[in-house]
C-alpha cells in the first residue's frame, strides 16, 4: 500500500462545502445555475445544490458536463478515455454558471470544461467551484470557491472519495503509484 | 478503455465488449448532434479519408458528418475521380493513400475483401463502410443500437432479416453480430437468394415470411436490387412483392409491439409498402441517426487505438 | 555421353521395380537396369545413395505463358521450374497469346523448347479457333507440328456439337481432347467454391455442379465418338465417380487431378487469400478424400500441377478480380509426398501417377526405365525437410498457396536425355 493521509473526514468535507454554499449566496450568485464536470463534480454539485437550497430553500438547477471530447491530450493517455453523457438540461445562455469539480491541479480540466460550455451557448459568467485546490497550475485558472487548499509535491494524488462513486465521503492524500514497493 | 481491434473489416473480430464500449460511446455522443453548435474538438487535426470506390450517399454522408462533428478533417476519395479506374493497382492506391497520411481510412468497394487487403497494406485503421456480398459491420452496430434503444436488450429477441439474403452485406453482418449478442435471428425469402452454407450461422431458413413475422420482435427488411430480376433470382418485382414484401396484409400477424428496420435506400411498394416504411413500427429514419452516432463513436475510439 | 546411376532405390512402377539397381544409360537411352553394381569404365558415376531414383516425372497440365504472357512465365522459366521440380517432360496449354491454335505456334514453341533444351516441352493446340469456342482449330496441321493433344483449356468448350467435333476430328489424327470441364452459365462470376466459405467472406461461389454437369456431358460425347478424353483437374467426389463409372464401362477416359485439390479446401481462401483462388476451386475435405481414393483405386490416371504462373499485380487485386490459377512445378513433389509419409498413399502409387501413368494417358514415350526408353531420370530424397520459399522459385510466378509449408522431399537430380540437367 502506499503512503496516504487523511486530508479531509466527512464531516469536514460537508462543513467546507456548507462554507462554499454562504459564500456563492454572500456574493449573490443564488441564481446560478451549477454544472458538475464528471466524474466527481457530479455528487459534489448536487451536495453543494443541497447545502444552497437549506439556506435558500431553493434547489439551484444542476448538470453533468463529460469534458473528454475536448481534452488535449488525447494522443498522449495511455488509455483513451471513455466517453460519458454530457447532460445540459437548461439553457447555458445568459445563465451564471458555477463550475463544479472535485481537485484542481493543472487546469486543464477546468479548461476544456470552458470550451465545452461555450458550445452550448454564452453563459453570463462562470465562476469555479473546488473541493481542493492543490497548487501545480499550468494555465491562469483560479477557484472562486474552495474547500481546502494545500501544498503538495508533484507526484503525490489527491483522491477525493464520494459515496456515489467510492462508498463513502473521505479525501485522501497519496504518493504516486510509482513509488509503491 | 480501447478496443480490441485496430480495424472495422468484420463484425467477427469485434469481442462482446468491444460492441458494448462503441454502443456506449455512440450512445453518449447521441447528445451531440442535438446541440446548436455540433461540434465537439476532440479529433481536431485527425484526416478521415472517405474511400468510397462504389456509388454511396448515405453511408458516406454519414461518414462524413460524423468526422465533422468530431472535428476531424474528411476528405471524399470517391471513384470517378480515383486512379482506380486509370489501371492502378489496389496496392498502389493503398500506399498513395498511406502517404497522405491519414488517421484513419473509411472503404467502401464492390469486391469483397477490399478492406482486409487494405488493412494488410496501410499502417492507419481501416473502418469496412460494406464490401461486396460480404460485410457492413457499421451498418450493423447501428442496428443493434437501433434495436437496444428501443427493445432494451438484444438476448432473447427474435428477429427476421427477411428478402435477398445472398447478396446482402447487411444481413452477414447481421446475422453474425446478433447471434454474437444473444438474439435468435430467422431468414427468410426466395431460396434463389439464400446462399449455400448460411446454415453454419446457426439460423433457420424460411420460405414463407408469414412462418417468422408472429413470433418476431424486430423484422428487418433488406433492399431487393431491380438487377437481380434480369439475373433471373425472381421472375418479376410485381411478385417478389407479393410473396416476400412487407404490407399491411403480411403486418397483421406481426406481434404488436415489433419494429421494422430497413438499411435503405427503402424501394418503396416493392420490399415494403409505403405505409409501412412510414408506419408507427418503422424505425429506419431512427437507424439513420443512430449510424451517425455510431460512427462518430468508431472515428473516436479508433484514432485513440494504440499500434 | 555414358551415365550410371548407382546406389539408389529405383522404383519404376511401369517394370514392377523397387530395389537397389545400377541404372545405365547411353545417347539419351536407357541400356540396361540391373544388381550389378559396377560400373564399366567409360561412364559418368552419378552416387545416389539413400536417394529413389524414378523416370523423370511428367506433367500433363501446365501453363508456360510464352509467347504472349512472358511477364508470368517464359519457356525458359517454364523448363526450369519443371526440371527443379522433377519434371523431365510437361505439356504446355494454349491459352498463350496468340493462341497456340495453328502449326505456326505449335512451331515455335517447340522450337524454343529446343533451344532452352533443359526438359521435354511438348504444345498442347486449342481446340477452337481463338478458344472461341466457335470453329475447330486446324488440329491436323497443329498435331503434324508436333502437339500432343488438344484443348481448350482455361476456356471451357460451352458448344455440345463443337465437342463433339473437336472429339471426332481428333481421333482422325490420334490424340486425345482434353477437357477443362466447367459449364459458364453455372460458374457465372464465381471465384471460389460455393459453400461456408463463399458465404462467410462474401463471395460468389461457384458450384460443383458447373464441372460435373460438363464431365458427364464429356464422357458421354466420349462414348459417343468412341474417343480418347481427358478430363483436367477434376476436383469433386461426384466428378472422380463419374470418371470412375466410366472407365467400368471400359470408356476411352482418362482423369489427372491436382496436388492443390488434393492437399487443400477451400478454407485456403480465407482472409482472402488470392493464392488459392484456382479454377476449379479448392473444394471440402470430403471431396479431397474422394480424390485421394481414386488415385489408390486407380481411377485417376495422373497427377498434374495446372501449373498457372500469375505476376503479383495480377494477384493483388482482391479475391474477386483476381486471376485464376496457382503455380505447382516445385511445390509438386514435397505436397504429394506429405500424402505418403501420412500413408494415404504408397510412394510407388505417387511416382506411378508422375510417371507411367500420365505416359500411358497421353501415349507418350517417357514414363519409364525400360531398355530402350529415354533416358529421362528424376533421383530424390523423399526424407529430406524442406520449407517452400517462393523466393527460390525458377518460375517467374510466385503464386503459390503452398508458401512457408514445412515439408519433406527433394529433388536432387534431374536428368533429361541422359543429361544432368538439375542438381541441387
Amino acid at each position: 500500500m502506499a503512503e496516504q493521509k487523511l486530508l479531509m473526514t466527512e464531516a469536514q468535507m460537508d462543513k467546507a462545502i456548507h462554507a462554499m454554499a454562504e459564500k456563492v449566496i454572500e456574493d449573490g450568485l443564488s441564481e446560478a445555475v451549477l454544472v458538475g464536470i464528471k466524474t466527481r463534480g457530479v455528487p459534489l454539485a448536487h451536495w453543494l445544490a443541497r447545502r444552497l437550497a437549506q439556506i435558500t430553500r431553493k434547489t439551484p438547477k444542476v448538470g453533468e458536463l463529460d469534458i473528454n471530447l475536448y481534452r488535449d491530450d488525447l494522443s498522449e493517455v495511455a488509455e483513451q478515455p471513455i466517453i460519458h453523457k454530457t447532460d445540459i438540461p437548461f439553457s447555458v445562455d445568459n445563465s451564471g454558471i458555477i463550475l463544479v469539480d472535485d481537485v484542481l491541479y493543472t487546469g486543464r480540466t477546468i479548461r476544456a470544461a470552458l470550451d465545452a460550455l461555450i458550445d452550448f451557448g454564452r453563459p453570463k459568467f462562470v465562476r469555479l467551484a473546488v473541493l481542493v485546490d492543490r497548487g501545480w497550475r499550468e494555465l491562469p485558472i483560479q477557484a472562486e470557491y474552495v474547500g481546502l487548499t494545500i501544498k503538495t509535491k508533484i507526484d503525490e494524488v489527491v483522491k477525493v472519495m464520494l459515496e456515489e462513486c467510492d462508498g463513502k465521503n473521505e479525501v485522501l492524500l497519496k504518493e504516486h503509484f510509482s513509488k509503491r514497493t | 478503455m480501447s478496443l480490441s481491434v485496430r480495424h472495422i473489416l468484420s463484425v467477427n473480430d469485434l469481442t462482446k465488449k468491444d460492441c458494448a464500449l462503441i454502443l456506449k460511446t455512440a450512445q453518449n455522443m447521441e447528445e451531440i448532434s442535438e446541440r446548436s453548435v455540433k461540434k465537439v474538438p476532440i479529433l481536431r487535426g485527425k484526416t478521415i479519408l472517405l474511400c468510397f470506390f462504389e456509388p454511396s450517399t448515405r453511408t458516406r454522408t454519414s461518414f462524413e458528418i460524423a468526422a465533422k462533428r468530431l472535428s476531424a478533417d474528411a476528405v471524399n476519395i470517391s471513384s470517378v475521380g480515383s486512379s482506380l479506374s486509370k489501371g492502378e493497382t489496389l496496392l498502389d492506391t493503398a500506399k498513395n493513400l498511406e502517404a497522405m497520411n491519414p488517421d484513419i481510412l473509411v472503404v467502401r468497394h464492390a469486391q469483397s475483401g477490399i478492406p482486409h487487403l487494405l488493412a494488410q497494406a496501410v499502417d492507419c485503421p481501416v473502418i469496412n463502410a460494406g464490401d461486396g456480398m460480404h460485410e457492413h459491420p457499421t451498418q450493423a452496430l447501428l442496428d443493434l443500437m437501433t434495436i437496444l434503444k428501443v427493445k432494451k436488450r438484444i438476448a432473447g429477441l427474435h428477429i427476421a432479416i427477411i428478402g435477398d439474403i445472398l447478396h446482402s452485406r447487411v444481413a452477414l453482418s447481421n446475422i453474425i453480430l446478433l447471434k454474437k449478442m444473444g438474439a435468435k435471428v430467422s431468414l427468410a425469402g426466395p431460396a434463389s437468394m439464400i446462399p449455400l452454407g448460411i446454415e453454419q450461422f446457426g439460423v433457420p431458413i424460411f420460405y414463407d415470411i408469414r412462418k417468422v413475422i408472429p413470433s418476431a420482435d424486430v423484422i428487418m427488411m433488406l433492399r431487393i436490387q431491380r438487377e437481380r430480376e434480369a439475373d433471373s433470382f425472381f421472375p418479376s418485382l410485381r411478385e417478389y412483392s407479393r410473396f416476400f414484401g412487407l404490407n399491411k396484409e403480411t403486418m397483421k400477424h406481426a406481434k404488436k409491439d415489433v419494429v421494422i428496420l430497413h438499411p435503405g435506400p427503402v424501394n418503396r411498394g416493392v420490399e415494403i409498402a409505403p405505409e409501412i416504411a412510414d408506419g408507427e413500427h418503422s424505425l429506419i429514419l431512427d437507424q439513420v441517426t443512430n449510424g451517425v452516432a455510431v460512427r462518430m463513436a468508431l472515428l473516436y475510439l479508433l484514432c485513440g487505438a494504440k499500434k | 555421353m555414358k551415365l550410371a546411376i548407382t546406389n539408389g532405390r529405383v522404383i519404376d512402377p511401369s517394370q514392377n521395380l523397387d530395389g537397389d539397381y545400377t541404372t545405365f544409360a547411353e545417347n539419351g537411352i536407357v541400356t540396361s537396369i540391373h544388381r550389378n553394381k559396377k560400373v564399366p569404365p567409360g561412364f559418368e558415376i552419378l552416387d545416389a545413395k539413400g536417394a529413389i531414383v524414378s523416370p523423370g516425372f511428367i506433367d500433363l497440365h501446365t501453363h508456360l505463358r510464352e509467347p504472349g504472357f512472358e511477364y508470368r512465365e517464359d519457356i525458359v522459366s517454364g523448363a526450369k521450374a519443371a526440371v527443379a521440380g522433377g519434371f523431365t517432360t510437361i505439356l504446355c496449354m494454349a491459352n498463350t497469346k496468340p493462341v497456340n491454335d495453328n502449326a505456326s505456334v505449335t512451331e515455335m514453341i517447340i522450337k524454343r523448347a529446343k533451344e532452352v533444351g533443359l526438359a521435354r516441352i511438348l504444345p498442347v493446340g486449342a481446340l477452337s479457333k481463338g478458344l472461341q469456342g466457335k470453329e475447330l482449330a486446324e488440329i491436323g496441321e497443329m498435331v503434324k507440328a508436333g502437339a500432343v493433344a488438344i484443348s481448350d483449356d482455361g476456356m471451357p468448350v460451352m458448344h455440345g456439337k463443337l465437342m463433339r467435333h473437336a472429339l471426332e476430328y481428333a481421333k482422325s489424327f490420334g490424340v486425345p481432347v482434353i477437357t477443362h470441364a466447367e459449364d459458364l452459365t453455372l460458374s457465372d462470376g464465381g471465384c471460389i467454391h460455393e459453400g461456408k466459405v463463399s458465404t462467410a467472406l462474401g463471395v460468389a461461389g461457384i458450384p460443383e455442379v458447373a464441372e460435373e454437369a460438363m464431365i458427364q456431358r464429356d464422357i458421354l460425347l466420349s462414348k459417343l465418338t468412341r474417343h480418347r478424353l481427358h478430363v483436367a483437374h477434376v476436383s469433386t467426389e461426384t466428378g472422380i465417380e463419374m470418371v470412375r463409372q466410366a472407365k467400368k464401362k471400359k470408356l476411352p477416359v482418362t482423369c489427372e487431378v491436382t496436388p492443390h485439390h488434393l492437399m487443400l479446401t477451400d478454407e485456403a481462401c480465407l482472409e482472402y487469400n488470392t493464392h488459392a483462388k484456382v479454377n476449379p476451386p479448392l473444394r471440402t475435405r470430403q471431396d479431397c478424400a474422394a480424390l485421394i481414393e481414386a488415385l489408390n483405386d486407380g481411377t485417376v490416371d495422373a497427377i498434374a500441377t495446372d501449373h498457372a504462373p500469375h505476376s503479383e499485380d495480377e494477384k493483388s487485386v482482391g479475391l474477386g478480380c483476381s486471376n485464376f490459377g496457382l503455380i505447382g512445378m516445385e511445390t509438386a513433389l514435397p505436397v504429394l509426398l506429405k500424402l505418403v509419409h501420412q500413408k494415404k498413399i504408397t510412394l510407388k502409387k505417387l511416382i506411378q501417377l508422375l510417371t507411367m501413368g500420365p505416359a500411358r494417358a497421353m501415349n507418350l514415350k517417357g514414363g519409364s526405365l525400360k531398355k530402350g526408353s529415354p533416358a529421362d531420370i528424376t533421383i530424390f530424397d523423399p526424407n529430406r525437410p524442406v520449407t517452400i520459399d517462393p523466393n527460390r522459385f525458377f518460375s517467374k510466378s510466385r503464386n503459390t498457396p503452398f508458401a512457408h509449408w514445412r515439408l519433406k522431399g527433394k529433388v536432387l537430380y534431374t536428368i533429361c536425355n541422359g543429361k544432368v540437367v538439375f542438381s541441387s
